[in-house]
C-alpha cells in the first residue's frame, strides 16, 4: 500500500467510525490528539485497527501526541515499521 | 474513638513492614510501600503544610497525578489534621481557560487553605487563584516534585486531635462547571460506611483489590483507596490514563498479585472485552477474583455477558460478577449484591422493567425510601425518587447550606435517582433530572446546550443534548441536536464540526454526534423549553430510523 492509500484507509475509518461524520474531509496536518478530536478511548480502537489492516503495532505507552498527532504523521509511523 | 490517624498510628504500630500498596506506572517497575514507607512519606508531607502555615481542619486540595506525591499528600493531610479533597488534572484536550474558571469558582466557595500540585503546573493553579480574586485568605500554592520522607511522630502530629464527628476529607461531584458541590464527609460516616461494606463483599486481610479508577471519585477513592489502608488489604493502584490506554495492565495486575476485588463502572466491562487482544492474555490467571463489582453507571446485563464470554476462559467465575449502588453522598456504597452470587434480576411479571439487573440489597445500615413526585412512599415494585438515610451520610456540601438543605427531605437524603424495590433487591432505573452517564462521568446536558448555542451557524436556544444507550460501549453516546441558521450542507458540516470541538474543549466530553437541523425541527414544552426526552425519540425515529 502507498502512502496516498494509507492515508485514505486511516482518514476514513477515522470519519466514519470514530468522528461519524462521513462526509468530514481530514487534512493531512491537522492534529488529531491534541485537537480533542480523537479521545484515549477512540485512540485504543484506532491502534487495534492499524494492527489489523497494516500489521502494524503500536504500543500503548506510544498512544499520544508525542509520538504522532496527524494523520501524515501516523502514515510515516505505519510505513517505517512495515 | 476511631479517626483516622489514631487507626494509622495503631497499624503503623502493629504492621509496619506489611505491603499497603502497590503502585504502577506505565515506564518503570512497581513501586511497593509498606505501611512504614506509607506513613513515613505522609507525614513528610504533613510537616511540609506546617512549614506553609496550614492548621487543623483546614481544606488541602491535591491536584496531583497518580504517584507516590499525591498518595503521600492525601495521607499526609490526614496526619496533619487538614481536610484533604483531590481534584482531577487538567487534561490535554480540556482548554486551559475552562479549567482555570471551574477551579477559581470553587476555590470561592470552599475557600482552601493550600492548593498542592506538581511544578510544572503551578502557574496555572496560581492563574485561577487570581481569577478567584479572594481580597482575604487566598490559597497558599504548595509545587512538590517529592516528599522527604519523616518518621510519624503521631503524638505530634494534628491528626490525633480531631474528632471522630470532625470533617475528614471532601469529594467533589464530578463535572459540571460551576456547580460543584464538596460531599464533607466526618470520621465517623467513613468508619460506619466501612463497618458495614466490608461484611457486604466479606472482607478479609487476605484479600487484594486491584484498582485503576481516578481518586477524585468515589468509587477509587473509599472502595478503592481508603478502604483498603484503613483495613490493612493490599492495594495495586494503576493509573487511569494508562489502564485507559491498556487496558490490559489491569488483567495483569490481578494475576500478578493475585487480586480479588475490583470495581469497574459499567462501560469499563465492555471496553475490557471488546479492546484486549487474545494474544495479551497468554498466561493470564483471574481465578483469583472473588467479585468484579459494577458500580457507579447504570449496569447493563450485556455488559457482564460481554466480559464473561471473554474472561471467562481465563479462570474469571461467573459468580465474581457483582453489582453495587453508591455516591459520595453515603461515603461510597448504598447497596450490594451478595458476594459468590447470583445477581437478583427483575423476573417482569408488569413490575418494574424485566430483565432489569438488581444492584443488591441496602447494606445494613441503610434505609431506603421510594418516594413519589409529592413525596408520598410508594408500595413495593413503583418507581420513584430513592430516597436513603444512614449513618454514613454527608456531614454538609461544605460551604453550601443551600444545596445541603435542598438536598434533605425529612432527614433522608434525595438522591436524584429513579429505581424501585422489589423483594429486597434495588433497582435503579434512571435519574429525576435529565442526567447524561457517559463512561462513569456525570454530564448535565444543560452545560452541552449552552456551549453548543455559543457557535457561530447554531440557534442559540435551539439545541438538545441527550444519552443515547450504545450497547457496544456498555454506556451512552452524547447526542447533540441543533437547529442551523444555514441550509447549505456544507455550512452546516462546518457548524457541526465546531459544536464538536467547542464542546469537548470546554467540558471535556467527547460528543458522539452532531446532527445539524432545520429551523423548528426541535419540539418545545407549552413553556418554550426544549424538551429533551421527546427530542431524543424523534432523534431515534427520524434521523437512525429506529421505532420509538
Amino acid at each position: 500500500m502507498n502512502s496516498n492509500d494509507i492515508t485514505h484507509t486511516l482518514s476514513t475509518y477515522v470519519t466514519t467510525q470514530i468522528l461519524k461524520q462521513p462526509k468530514r474531509i481530514l487534512k493531512g496536518d491537522e492534529p488529531l490528539i491534541s485537537s480533542g478530536l480523537i479521545d484515549s478511548f477512540h485512540l485504543v480502537d484506532l491502534g487495534l485497527f492499524i494492527e489489523d489492516k497494516f500489521g502494524v503495532r503500536i504500543e500503548d505507552s506510544e498512544l499520544n501526541a508525542d509520538t504522532f498527532d496527524t494523520l501524515d504523521q501516523l502514515v510515516v509511523l505505519i510505513q517505517s515499521r512495515q | 474513638m476511631r479517626t483516622f490517624s489514631a487507626v494509622l498510628a495503631q497499624t503503623c504500630a502493629e504492621v509496619p513492614d506489611r505491603p499497603a500498596i502497590h503502585l504502577q506506572f506505565a515506564k518503570r517497575s512497581d513501586l511497593t510501600l509498606t505501611y512504614g514507607d506509607l506513613l513515613s512519606g505522609a507525614a513528610g508531607f504533613a510537616s511540609l503544610l506546617s512549614r506553609h502555615g496550614i492548621g487543623q481542619g483546614d481544606v488541602v486540595v491535591i491536584i496531583l497525578q497518580h504517584g507516590e506525591p499525591l498518595v503521600y499528600a492525601f495521607w499526609g493531610a490526614v496526619l496533619h489534621g487538614a481536610v484533604p479533597a483531590i481534584l482531577p488534572p487538567l487534561t490535554e484536550k480540556l482548554l486551559p481557560e475552562r479549567y482555570r474558571k471551574d477551579l477559581a469558582a470553587l476555590i470561592q466557595v470552599t475557600r482552601p487553605r493550600a492548593i498542592v500540585t506538581y511544578p510544572e503546573f503551578a502557574h496555572e493553579v496560581e492563574l485561577a487563584i487570581c481569577a478567584a480574586a479572594m481580597a482575604a485568605a487566598a490559597p497558599v500554592m504548595i509545587a512538590v516534585d517529592a516528599v522527604t520522607p519523616v518518621a510519624p511522630d503521631f503524638a505530634a502530629l494534628g491528626g490525633l486531635r480531631r474528632e471522630a464527628s470532625d470533617i475528614v476529607l471532601l469529594q467533589h461531584s464530578s463535572g459540571s462547571t460551576g456547580l460543584q458541590k464538596g460531599v464533607a464527609l466526618s470520621h465517623r460516616a467513613v468508619f460506619n460506611q466501612l463497618d458495614a461494606y466490608a461484611p457486604a463483599i466479606e472482607l478479609s486481610e487476605s484479600d487484594v483489590i486491584v484498582s485503576w479508577l481516578p481518586l477524585y471519585h468515589d468509587m477509587g477513592l473509599i472502595a478503592s483507596f481508603v478502604l483498603p489502608v484503613l483495613r490493612r488489604v493490599p492495594l495495586v493502584l494503576m493509573s487511569p490514563f494508562d489502564w485507559v490506554r491498556a487496558p490490559i495492565r489491569l488483567m495483569q495486575a490481578i494475576s500478578h498479585y493475585r487480586g480479588t476485588l475490583t470495581w469497574l463502572p459499567n462501560f469499563a466491562y465492555n471496553f475490557c472485552a471488546t479492546r484486549i487482544r487474545e494474544r495479551d492474555l497468554d498466561g493470564i490467571d483471574l481465578s483469583s477474583l472473588k467479585a468484579v463489582i459494577n458500580c457507579s453507571e447504570p449496569v447493563y446485563h450485556s455488559s457482564h455477558l460481554a466480559f464473561l464470554q471473554k474472561f471467562a476462559r481465563y479462570g474469571l467465575s461467573p459468580r465474581a460478577l457483582a453489582t453495587c449502588y453508591a455516591m459520595a453522598e453515603n461515603t461510597f456504597a448504598v447497596t450490594q449484591s451478595a458476594i459468590g452470587g447470583p445477581i437478583a434480576r427483575n423476573e417482569g411479571g408488569g413490575i418494574g422493567n424485566a430483565g432489569q439487573v438488581s444492584s443488591g440489597r441496602p447494606l445494613p445500615n441503610v434505609r431506603i425510601r421510594i418516594l413519589s413526585e409529592d413525596r408520598r412512599d410508594l408500595p413495593e415494585g413503583a418507581i420513584g425518587e430513592i430516597a436513603l438515610h444512614s449513618d454514613c451520610m454527608l456531614s454538609e456540601y461544605y460551604h453550601r447550606p443551600d444545596a445541603t438543605e435542598q438536598a434533605f427531605f425529612d432527614g433522608f437524603y434525595l438522591t436524584g435517582d429513579l429505581g424501585y424495590v422489589l423483594h429486597g433487591e434495588v433497582y435503579v432505573t434512571g435519574r429525576k433530572k435529565d442526567l447524561i452517564i457517559v463512561g462513569g462521568k456525570n454530564v448535565y446536558p444543560q452545560d452541552l446546550e449552552q456551549l453548543a448555542g455559543e457557535v457561530p451557524g447554531v440557534h442559540a436556544g435551539r439545541v438538545a443534548a441527550f444519552g443515547v444507550f450504545n450497547e457496544d460501549a456498555g454506556t451512552e453516546d452524547v447526542v447533540i441536536v441543533a437547529e442551523a441558521e444555514s441550509d447549505d450542507p456544507e455550512e452546516r458540516e462546518r457548524a457541526a464540526e465546531a459544536v464538536r470541538q467547542h464542546i469537548t474543549r470546554n467540558s471535556d466530553v467527547a460528543v458522539r454526534q452532531v446532527v445539524m437541523v432545520d429551523p423548528r425541527w426541535l419540539i418545545k414544552t407549552s413553556s418554550g423549553k426544549v424538551a429533551r426526552s421527546a427530542n431524543k425519540a424523534k432523534y431515534l425515529a427520524e434521523v437512525m430510523g429506529q421505532a420509538a
